[in-house]
């Protein structure tokens, strides 16, 4: 085959999925605005992305917390800088980690599942048929999830980020012989109110890209079980790489030097 | 009163990329009559059901309901002239995280904001209409034999009393007393609400019981149109291979699954 001819059909069809992409955006925000809202609903998406990732996304701030501790120490040791520990750890984990493990655990739950259970629904004809049921599919399966997900995701990564310090907190004072008041104090003096905002703000933008790329690729999906199974790996792909884009956007954008 | 016809489809054309599926179409079905189109697999019958319904767009074409155009109205409009419609699916596409009333209730919850407990006693009723008891009516679909989902999925589509209802393959997956039994059902159902019907099938038994009227679809067009009882005359060699089930004659399968 043609280079030209492959390198055009890659171009075109990239650009046809993100005009896809923008056109179910924008359907979406458009009636996350008009009602009516199905309450029900957010609760239950708020159930499932909020509360049963608590504990994925808690035992993952713990023990990255407190492996992190331990590399910072063995790491400002060589300096005498240990005493810095607790600062950078608070940083670290409030600034990036947090929000963006807290996401990526999160996507891998649910985005899968939101793609898995709206592409199953696509291929047996549940979508046609809220249709002819005069409901709007975006208003009752897609608006719930993204604000579901845009509420539920910075509840999360707070807890996540308390976590996260606790575990380095934990590390320091059993392993490392820190006196524990003064770990704390270290932590609260260098945590500022930007570090927790910039927190939560990547948290609601990586909530909305979690809701977003599972419901669309589960939307989208065609051909059967299989297409259903390509829905769920393409959502949680483009869902982890586009947290981390977005993360690094914010990140340049709030932390200026 | 005006004679004007309850569906009008003329010159619909629908392409999937470089595949023609509807060429220019023509169909016309009355008050109250019920129109079953038959046509092998892959021929463009599910299409041609979710352009009238308005799930899929065609290219060209008018869509006439009631004689107004519909493809020229607004989104907001056509879903208020979906309220006019029912449908039961192929493989009846309940929702399988609602309990079965609340399947049937659906419409009449979602759409046309009634009480829960109104709701219910409507979908209970109907639920009996279709011949399944109340005590169905708290399980889920993924509980359920393949008939009984359809008896599910017919409940749901007569629920609101729709003006028109479409049936996709209404006997499809089933065994044959269980597919009579269905027709029956749906033959009755129609007849105690007056409405207009369009059923697609390739099952020839289901099409004889159901219609009044049958068109076959072949190539993108209606190539036969007329009652039930001249279909065994209608000197047509396409309709007659169908009919018969015959693999040789002028309809070439093509040898691909849809």
């Amino acid at each position: 085959m043609n280079i030209f001819a492959i390198i055009g059909r890659l171009t075109l069809d990239g650009l046809a999925a993100l005009g896809r992409l923008s056109l179910f955006a924008s359907h979406a925000l458009r009636h996350l605005v008009l009602p009516p809202l199905f309450l029900k609903n957010i609760g239950q998406q708020m159930m499932v992305i909020g509360y049963n990732s608590l504990p994925v996304v808690g035992l993952t701030a713990l023990f990255t917390g407190a492996a992190l501790a331990q590399q910072i120490y063995v790491g400002s040791e060589r300096f005498n800088a240990e005493s810095t520990m607790a600062a950078v750890v608070v940083i670290a984990i409030v600034r990036e980690l947090g929000p963006v493990l807290g996401g990526l655990m999160v996507a891998g739950r649910v985005s899968s599942a939101m793609a898995a259970e709206i592409g199953t629904m696509r291929v047996t004809e549940q979508i046609d048929a809220l249709v002819t049921l005069s409901t709007n599919p975006y208003k009752y399966l897609v608006v719930p999830r993204l604000i579901a997900g845009v509420i539920t995701l910075p509840g999360l990564v707070i807890v996540a980020n308390i976590i996260g310090v606790f575990g380095g907190f934990l590390v320091a004072t059993q392993r490392l012989g820190f006196n524990p008041g003064s770990y704390l104090t270290v932590t609260m003096n260098f945590l500022e109110v930007t570090d927790i905002v910039s927190s939560l703000v990547k948290a609601a933008v990586f909530g909305f890209v979690i809701a977003l790329m599972g419901c669309y690729h589960g939307y989208y999906s065609t051909g059967g079980a299989q297409g259903v199974g390509r829905a769920t790996t393409n959502a949680v792909v483009s869902a982890f790489i586009l947290i981390l884009l977005a993360n690094l956007i914010i990140t340049i954008t709030v932390f200026q030097s | 009163m005006s004679t004007a016809p309850k569906i009008e489809l003329s010159g619909v054309k629908k392409r999937f990329g470089p595949k023609i599926v509807l060429d220019g179409l023509d169909l016309s079905v009355a008050k109250g009559e019920s129109l079953v189109v038959i046509g092998g697999s892959g021929t463009g019958k599910s299409v041609l059901l979710k352009c009238i319904i308005g799930l899929l767009t065609p290219d060209e074409g008018t869509i006439r309901i009631d004689g107004q155009d519909v493809l020229t109205r607004s989104q907001k409009d056509r879903q208020k002239q979906m309220s006019k419609f029912g449908m039961l699916f192929q493989g009846a596409a309940l929702f399988d995280s609602l309990k079965v009333w609340e399947n049937v209730a659906f419409g009449l919850i979602k759409a046309q904001g009634m009480g829960r407990a109104q709701a219910k006693s409507i979908a209970l009723e109907k639920l009996k209409r279709v011949g399944l008891q109340s005590d169905v009516a708290d399980l889920h679909p993924d509980e359920l034999s393949g008939g009984m989902k359809k008896r599910v999925g017919l409940a749901r589509a007569i629920a609101s009393e729709p003006e028109i209802i479409f049936f996709d393959e209404p006997t499809t997956g089933l065994d044959p007393i269980m597919a009579d039994v269905i027709n029956d059902l749906i033959v009755e159902c129609v007849r105690d609400l007056g409405a207009t019907t369009v059923t697609i099938t390739h099952d020839m038994a289901s099409a004889r019981k159901i219609a009044d009227n049958l068109g076959m679809l072949y190539d993108g067009k209606i190539i036969w149109h007329g009652s039930k009882a001249d279909i065994d005359q209608s000197g047509n060699a396409y309709v007659d291979q169908f009919i018969h089930g015959r693999a040789e004659g002028p309809i070439k399968m093509a040898l691909r699954s849809h």
